[in-house]
């Protein structure tokens, strides 16, 4: 097997008003297709355990979590060390189909954010209001310059995907955004 | 500041999330076409003041394309639709006269 390709957030932390992690070798796969088709639909369930999730919803299973990104786009999440055999066996299931399945692991970085004041931290870099968005939700946006895909994971988790290539730059916004003492105490 | 709501995903978020696309309901004219069709298809746009119909981009959102009415001077959204709508739709049209009784109306 291939060494992982690194971000350069590099598995940092930093603690500020909310906690930020880079969760390293995360698994992730990409699904387009028809999400209202009975194969994929069968494929996803019988691969990660999860349904299709409804509109900007997240479905979680096990190990496993896929995440509505677009009318015709799914985020898989799974353990990096599944993620080749998971994406073989999808690309197999939608073969006939007009779909597409793609490992993006490699591609994209993700950003644990812990911590009951993430609205507070998030709302500096992102055109979002914070309040509609509820646990098992995801929202795409733009988080400063760059595009971000938020998932509220729990009560006070949220989890950030953007683009492996601007993992560093999106790790420094984070940090800055999280700068002890700059709660901008938005959301009470 | 403008607001619209993507009819790909439901999402209502502010102009920056989006990307402008131009005018919208466009008629292609291409090969077989007269040098002034081609002329105005290329070139000529709309520019009111007031009632616009155009075409926007979810590009930080879902991605997906979606057409707009909206008014280019108080920035008020009369409603956004799917982009395969080759005119604008009725309930839509209906909502303008109704806010905008001077309207000329489409076209
Ligand atoms: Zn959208």
């Amino acid at each position: 097997m291939s060494e992982h390709t690194t971000s350069v957030a590099n598995g940092r932390r930093f603690t500020g008003f909310v906690s930020i992690r880079e969760q390293q070798h995360q698994g992730m796969i990409t699904l387009r297709g028809d999400l209202h088709s009975d194969i994929v639909s069968k494929a996803i369930f019988e691969i990660t355990g999860c349904a299709v999730p409804a509109q900007r919803c997240v479905e979680r299973a096990d190990t496993c979590a896929v995440a509505w990104m677009s009318p015709d786009e799914l985020l898989i999440f799974c353990p990096y060390s599944s993620v080749a055999n998971k994406e073989a066996r999808l690309s197999r299931a939608v073969a006939e189909e007009f779909a597409t399945v793609v490992n993006v692991s490699d591609a994209r970085a993700v950003f644990d954010i812990s911590g009951p004041a993430w609205r507070d931290a998030l709302a500096k870099l992102c055109p979002v209001d914070f309040v509609a968005l509820t646990e098992g939700e995801i929202r795409r946006t733009r988080a400063a310059q760059v595009a971000a895909a938020i998932w509220v994971s729990g009560p006070e988790d949220v989890r950030l995907v953007c683009f492996r290539s601007v993992s560093g730059y999106v790790f420094d916004l984070l940090c800055t955004a999280a700068a002890p003492g700059s709660e901008p105490a938005l959301y009470g | 500041m403008l607001l619209l709501t993507c009819p790909c995903c439901g999402i209502t978020a502010e102009e920056t999330e989006f990307s402008p696309g131009g005018e919208a309901h466009l008629k292609r004219y291409g090969p077989g076409s007269t040098d002034d069709e081609y002329e105005a298809y290329m070139f000529q746009r709309k520019n009111p003041r007031g009632v616009h119909f155009e075409r926007w981009r979810h590009s930080y959102g879902c991605g997906k394309w979606f057409l707009a009415a909206r008014d280019t001077v108080t920035l008020e959204v009369f409603g956004t639709y799917p982009a395969q709508t080759t005119e604008p739709p009725a309930d839509i049209v209906a909502r303008i006269k109704l806010k905008r009784p001077e309207w000329e109306g489409y076209r």
